[in-house]
């Protein structure tokens, strides 16, 4: 499963005393997703192969959040089934799923960081499932061995946050909460990153940044990124497929340049919402926002 | 010309709520319950008035404190402190775990949830001096008895405002821990701890001062420490020497008081 050891920063030598890993096939076939009579997923079949930048759009209440908890488990499908390479998700259980949660990095819209902690402890928690013996207990005192420490180091600089190691969480920005969200992500060293509207509570600029960011771990690792977006024009820009929902449904696989205006008007509806945030580079014609 | 699109007649807005009927049995309903209350604690504020001077007579002999005895005192006072130190510390050992128990979002199975809520229910129910005189059959008269009697009741106060504190963190944050595939053991380590940490010394060091005050009067029942003194002069109508116990208790109580205030500026 190892495909190459690497050190210095992704891409660079010397970055961890760790490899990286590969990311697996992801087949969801069938996949339907019941919350009592409300079907939130309904027959969604598709494969991801490994390193691609999969963004998933559509509007609010479409299933893109769901269909991010169905891939990392924390819920289970009604129908149909998700194979992690040859793992069926519906079969993980206890310390199986602990694990599968171990190979996929989460990033949430809200960062979901501990915001008393200092930021290194922060990225240090992504080192938690690469513990055992007596680093593990003493990982409950929030005491990290040199070597992890190290690595959680060097994904904090990779994101340009090194600076902040040392400071409270709850004191950066949400753009610099992110990008530690990013490098608690990286030191976790997972098989696939799982972004849930990774910049929807950030401005403009530091969205850019976050996405910049988050293209250039996918590129530099090679792993299988799959984002939820509400802005159509960061899917176009850093996608390298894009999946649209639409009640649940499939409606759209495709590469980016296949989001046409006629494509998304089917997609979101007669009247899609014009962007009141276009990104840098957009133009107000090609900005679309999937619903505020 | 443009009009104003907010001119013209206003529109019929839904009928306004009238709740006169509600609020008027609401009053009279409060007027019976706060009446039928004076009257089972006897509320005789006119008695009061009339005889307030008899306070006075009483009070005189409180005016001239002796201090013949005060080094006593001030040892005892000591004991006092620790016993209500020692009794914040196995507060804490009941209360950390029955407070996880019994925290409805962190609690294992339902079964554990509800007999750690009963038993923090049970020990804070049960006032210290019950548990006091039910220790001393136990270990006898002293300070030990004391301390065991303020630990197990606090631990109950303790427990269930910790399990309060646990039910109100943020889930986001504790989701953020059990998303890398961290154990339970270390996302309550690494998530709930650190959110919980501030308010919960806040609530230890404030039943700190509580039992302080609780231990200065323990000793009444053989609980050890200053309450012993104050009780025994007081019965003992010696009251200039249970005026030297209430100035040192008071004095105490208000030490500890800027002490803790401090502690609490300094970790919150």
């Amino acid at each position: 499963m190892l495909r190459a050891s690497y050190r210095g920063g992704p891409g660079e030598p010397g970055w961890a005393d760790a490899t990286v890993p590969v990311s697996p096939i992801i087949t969801l076939e069938g996949v339907s997703k019941h919350f009592e009579s409300t079907a939130a997923l309904h027959n969604v079949s598709v494969t991801i192969p490994p390193g691609q930048f999969v963004a998933i759009i559509g509007r609010s209440g479409a299933g893109k959040t769901t269909l991010l908890h169905c891939l990392s488990r924390t819920t289970t499908v009604t129908a149909g089934s998700i194979h992690f390479g040859t793992c069926d998700l519906a079969s993980l259980h206890g310390e199986m799923l602990r694990q599968h949660r171990a190979r996929v990095g989460m990033i949430y819209q809200q960062f979901n960081l501990v915001k008393r902690l200092h930021v290194c402890d922060n990225v240090l928690v992504g080192r938690v499932p690469h513990l055992s013996g007596v680093a593990w207990w003493l990982a409950l005192g929030r005491y990290f061995p040199a070597v992890h420490r190290d690595i959680a180091l060097r994904c904090l600089e990779h994101v340009g946050l090194l600076n902040r190691a040392w400071q409270r969480t709850d004191t950066l920005s949400g753009g610099e909460q992110q990008r530690v969200a990013i490098a608690k992500v990286l030191a976790q060293q997972p098989q696939v990153i799982l972004a849930d509207e990774p910049v929807a509570s950030l401005d403009l600029m530091n969205g850019a940044l976050v996405m910049d960011t988050l293209r250039r771990v996918a590129s530099e690792t090679g792993l299988t990124v799959i984002a939820t977006l509400h802005h159509v024009e960061y899917a176009r820009r850093y996608a390298d497929r894009v999946l649209g929902l639409r009640a649940g449904e499939l409606v759209f696989d495709g590469f980016p340049a296949a989001l046409t205006d006629a494509a998304l008007r089917s997609l979101l509806g007669e009247s899609p919402l014009q962007s009141e945030q276009p990104t840098p580079t957009a133009t107000p014609e090609t900005a679309w926002v999937v619903s505020s | 010309m443009r009009v104003h699109p907010y001119t013209g007649p206003a529109p019929q807005p839904p009928p306004y709520p009238t709740r006169y009927g509600r609020n008027l049995l609401s009053a009279v309903a409060i007027a019976i319950v706060f009446g039928y209350a004076a009257q089972v604690v006897e509320l005789r504020p006119f008695e009061l008035l009339r005889d307030i001077g008899n306070i006075g007579i009483f009070l005189k002999g409180y005016l001239h404190p002796s201090f013949a005895h005060l080094h006593e005192y001030a040892w005892q006072c000591l004991v006092t402190v620790c016993i209500a130190l020692w009794g914040t510390v196995l507060a804490l050992a009941i209360a950390i775990p029955l407070g996880m128990l019994g925290a409805r979002n962190f609690s294992p199975h339902p079964l554990l949830y509800h007999c750690a809520r009963r038993l923090m229910d049970i020990f804070r129910a049960v006032n210290e001096f019950v548990f006091a005189l039910m220790f001393v059959t136990a270990v006898g008269l002293g300070p030990f008895a004391g301390m065991l009697a303020l630990g197990v009741h606090t631990g109950g106060v303790l427990g269930k405002l910790l399990s309060e504190t646990v039910e109100a963190i943020d889930p986001g944050q504790v989701e953020g821990v059990a998303a890398v595939g961290a154990s339970r053991l270390h996302i309550i380590s690494l998530s709930v701890v650190p959110q919980v940490l501030p308010n919960f010394l806040s609530y230890t060091l404030l039943r700190f001062e509580s039992d302080i005050r609780s231990a200065a009067v323990i000793g009444m029942v053989g609980g050890g420490g200053i309450g012993f003194y104050l009780w025994d002069t007081i019965r003992a109508f010696n009251d200039r020497e249970a005026a030297t116990v209430i100035l040192l208790i008071v004095t105490m109580v208000m030490g500890i008081d800027v002490i803790s205030a401090r502690l609490r500026r300094a970790v919150i």
